[in-house]
């Protein structure tokens, strides 16, 4: 029961935020409904029982990503300018739409094989496992370092002054 | 009625799709940025619940919402360092007017 309310509080919550990080006009405003987004996602994780992705998820987007967001708009000095529509915005909200439908059609239509087994918790030393043991995801994690790291070299090299 | 793996993917199809729409609509780049970081977040809501409903005891989906977090981040990095070395040279980051490749 108290699953259930928690899921829905945050569920109205998440959207909320998403639609106000879409629909407002100031930009500043925006990146701040973007976290409040985020941290209803990191409950959304609790409420699966994935308490080491909630952890993670406010460590990185709520701690790291939206920092350099709202960096970003203080360099650009874009708060002045707000953040309009372009020209597409009807056709843009007719697609979307159109995903929505096809997306929620073919998720509610298809049985998916529902697993009655409790989730397993603690999930850390699983997921430690899984990352860095045997028949696990190991070369994957150094795969995803190198990007990393080419990603932070590129990112310093562009906005370096010349 | 209780919450099952339909309704965790109902919310991430509904958080996609208005990220999709500001991807989509906005003319500022940041904001733009700022919905396809949504857009990425409604897939890891999905990988979470197939990994909580479908495999509760082997958790490929936590791990695949794991590596979508650090491409995001690198993703992110690498977007606002574009972004505000373009604002440096054209003094603007609206995605209409960056047309300099248009043909």
């Amino acid at each position: 029961m108290a699953l259930e309310a928690a899921f829905w509080i945050l569920a109205v919550i998440g959207v909320g935020a998403a639609l106000a990080v879409v629909l407002m006009g100031n930009v500043f405003r925006a990146a701040l409904s973007l976290i409040a987004c985020f941290l209803a996602v990191a409950g959304i994780y609790v409420t699966l029982s994935a308490g080491f992705l909630a952890a993670v998820q406010v460590l990185i987007y709520v701690g790291a990503v939206s920092v350099l967001i709202i960096l970003a708009i203080m360099l650009t000095r874009e708060v002045q300018r707000g953040s309009p529509f372009g020209r597409l915005r009807i056709p843009a909200l007719v697609v979307a739409l159109l995903c929505l439908g096809v997306f929620s059609y073919a998720m509610i239509k298809t049985p998916w094989q529902v697993s009655a087994v409790a989730p397993l918790e603690p999930t850390t030393p699983a997921l430690a496992g899984k990352l860095f043991g045997e028949g696990g995801f190991i070369l994957a994690v150094e795969i995803v370092g190198v990007l990393l790291l080419a990603a932070i070299i590129g990112a310093i090299i562009l906005v370096r002054e010349k | 009625m209780s919450i099952g793996l339909d309704h965790y993917l109902v919310l991430s199809a509904i958080l996609f799709s208005i990220g999709l729409y500001g991807a989509l609509s906005k003319r500022n780049a940041i904001v733009i940025l700022m919905s396809i970081e949504i857009m990425l977040v409604a897939t890891s809501i999905a990988m979470v619940a197939f990994s909580r409903y479908i495999v509760p005891l082997l958790l490929t989906g936590q791990v695949f919402a794991i590596f979508i977090m650090i491409v995001a981040a690198a993703e992110a990095a690498v977007g606002l360092a574009i972004i505000i070395s373009i604002y440096r040279n054209r003094e603007t980051i609206d995605a209409t007017k960056i047309d300099l490749m248009k043909w």
